[in-house]
């Protein structure tokens, strides 16, 4: 079987004083779709750019396709596809052009460039605009452009940095489904988003880093039952002091919450509906909602990162 | 849908052709970077035959003063014309990036850009030339003369598009590269451009010596005002070689420093 496509050991990037990843480990299995996950400055492009051969690492290493990301940039750079989360585009070239020359720096040539641009404007769904400007596409036809480009080459490892930010539901699916077929045609996919449904959907696995560290790995059902069976959710009119209350209750273990929203995880959420109202009453606070449901990938994120993630929206 | 490609290096002279055909089509996609270029050259050939033509004839009696200016327009062209602008916007934007991510050959992300410099650049020369033609100079050198005229004047504005390439691979900054032109001014006026070396005096023919420009002057004025003459075609290439060791070593170096991951 052959070895992961991507491999981090101990890597570690300062920048001056500040150590923005810590001695990260992680691998990636050929054809394995790995959702990264972390709240803004966590460290998560850094990483990225040090795949992508941009950014050297301080510390440890890393193997892209098989090539360490220092010692052999150029075989990685010629197996990686990247479309990183700030859409580069230029606004005076045609999606056409665009395409073409991101083909030709690959050694493609004429009638192979041109029949890869045909398959690919039809796989964004830009098939009717690849002769317009740049400059004149919508942000969401921008990050289907960028995508397109990403993939002129067929990479055989692709880096992707919220690739349907933008998109309408209908072109999110697209790309969704595309990026499951690169994957079962053995392409392996390294997703950083920060939409959660998409981990969700897509990743096989998916990693945390939280504060340039590694702090949560591992299938997204696996890490959401890790949570236990429940999440309870309970609103409150003092939520300093609900949660001081209920962080000695057995049977609770802290997920996180903010302001006046609380919230557990327990193995048993209905059961215990009952006597969380009447043990914060107890302690002098008036619960005004309690809610019960199965804890989410956002629950696992809250608990390792203490951060909610943007597109929670603030949930 | 997605086939398994092979993707491969396309070859030095590729990754030229494929960044300097972007970079075409960026020029003639933006007249406001080269406009303004034609417009300055045009308004000093008309001011300086016009103002100085009675006082040259005065300093130096017999002297062709339409075609001993149309150099200094020519110089004028394509003294400062670059995708130097151009670059520190893909560097902002992160298009740079974009191209370093694949396997392209890094000299070309340069050499590319002044390729396209280059084919600008002779364009350039056409319309000043065709001016200089429309108010009477003759090259002694005839067509031959002339294309050895336009072939110089390129090379000329080629190399001096080291120092604000250079600038932008170092620093990433528009005001940087805007203010870097300055370097323009001694170069294009602390020379002949007004008046024959002879006629210059103390600080400003001293300067005048070491001033390139001097001896790229005077072997574009040589093509149309004398004929054929081998030493002063020689020194004013050796002029422009030697501004072109300094800038492109600046500008090479420069590209070194932006290319390494840090």
């Amino acid at each position: 079987m052959a070895g992961p496509q991507i491999v981090l050991e101990a890597l570690t990037r300062r920048y001056g004083r500040q150590t923005a990843v810590d001695a990260v480990d992680l691998a990636v299995a050929p054809g394995e779709i790995y959702g990264f996950l972390g709240p803004n400055g966590a460290g998560k492009t850094t990483v990225v750019r040090v795949l992508c051969t941009l950014l050297l690492p301080s510390g440890g290493t890393a193997r892209v396709a098989g090539y360490d990301v220092v010692t052999h940039r150029k075989e990685v750079r010629l197996r990686i596809g990247v479309a990183l989360q700030d859409v580069a585009l230029d606004p005076q070239q045609t999606g056409r052009e665009l395409l073409a020359l991101q083909g030709r720096l690959y050694g493609m040539r004429g009638r192979q460039v041109a029949r890869r641009i045909e398959e690919l404007g039809l796989l964004v769904d830009l098939d009717g605009a690849l002769d317009r400007r740049i400059g004149t596409f919508s942000g969401g036809m921008q990050r289907r452009l960028d995508l397109a480009a990403a993939l002129v080459h067929g990479p055989e490892v692709l880096f992707l940095d919220e690739p349907t930010a933008g998109l309408d539901p209908a072109a999110r699916l697209r790309v969704w489904e595309e990026i499951r077929r690169m994957s079962i045609a053995g392409v392996t996919v390294f997703l950083t988003t920060q939409d959660l449904e998409e981990a969700e959907v897509l990743a096989g696995r998916v990693g945390i880093i939280h504060r340039g560290r590694m702090v949560a790995e591992g299938a997204p059902a696996d890490l959401r039952r890790s949570l236990g069976a429940d999440v309870v959710t309970v609103k409150v009119d003092d939520g300093g002091r609900a949660r001081l209350a209920l962080e000695a209750m057995e049977g609770l273990s802290a997920v996180g919450g903010e302001g006046d929203e609380v919230r557990f995880s327990t193995d048993d959420g209905a059961s215990l509906v009952g006597p969380i109202s009447v043990h914060l009453d107890r302690h002098g606070v008036t619960v005004r909602e309690v809610s019960v449901r199965t804890p989410t990938l956002g629950d696992v994120f809250l608990r390792a990162t203490g951060a909610r993630i943007e597109s929670e929206g603030g949930a | 849908m997605t086939a398994r490609l092979e993707p491969g290096e396309a070859g030095f002279g590729r990754d030229v052709a494929a960044i300097a055909g972007r970079a075409i089509r960026g020029v003639a996609r933006e007249p406001e970077t080269w406009v303004p270029l034609l417009v300055i050259p045009v308004f000093f050939l008309a001011v300086n035959v016009g103002a100085l033509q009675d006082v040259a004839a005065r300093i130096s009696p017999g002297l062709d003063f339409k075609g001993f200016q149309l150099p200094v327009a020519i110089v004028f062209a394509v003294t400062g014309m670059s995708r130097a602008p151009a670059l520190v916007t893909d560097i902002q934007d992160g298009y740079f990036d974009r191209l370093t991510i694949t396997p392209v050959s890094r000299a070309a992300l340069l050499l590319g850009l002044m390729a396209a410099d280059l084919v600008a650049l002779i364009g350039l020369t056409v319309p000043v030339l065709a001016l200089g033609h429309l108010i009477g100079v003759r090259f002694a050198t005839g067509i031959a003369g002339m294309a050895v005229f336009v072939a110089i004047a390129g090379l000329w504005g080629l190399v001096f598009t080291g120092f604000p390439y250079a600038i932008a691979l170092r620093t990433g900054n528009p005001a940087a590269v805007t203010a870097g032109l300055l370097l323009f001014f001694p170069f294009a006026f602390l020379t002949t451009t007004f008046v024959p070396a002879d006629v210059l005096t103390g600080w400003m023919a001293t300067v005048a010596d070491y001033n390139p420009v001097t001896y790229l002057l005077a072997a574009l004025r040589s093509l149309i005002l004398e004929g054929w003459d081998a030493g002063d075609l020689l020194r004013g290439l050796a002029a422009v070689l030697g501004v072109g060791i300094v800038s492109m070593s600046l500008a090479l170096a420069a590209l070194r420093g932006r290319l390494s991951p840090r």
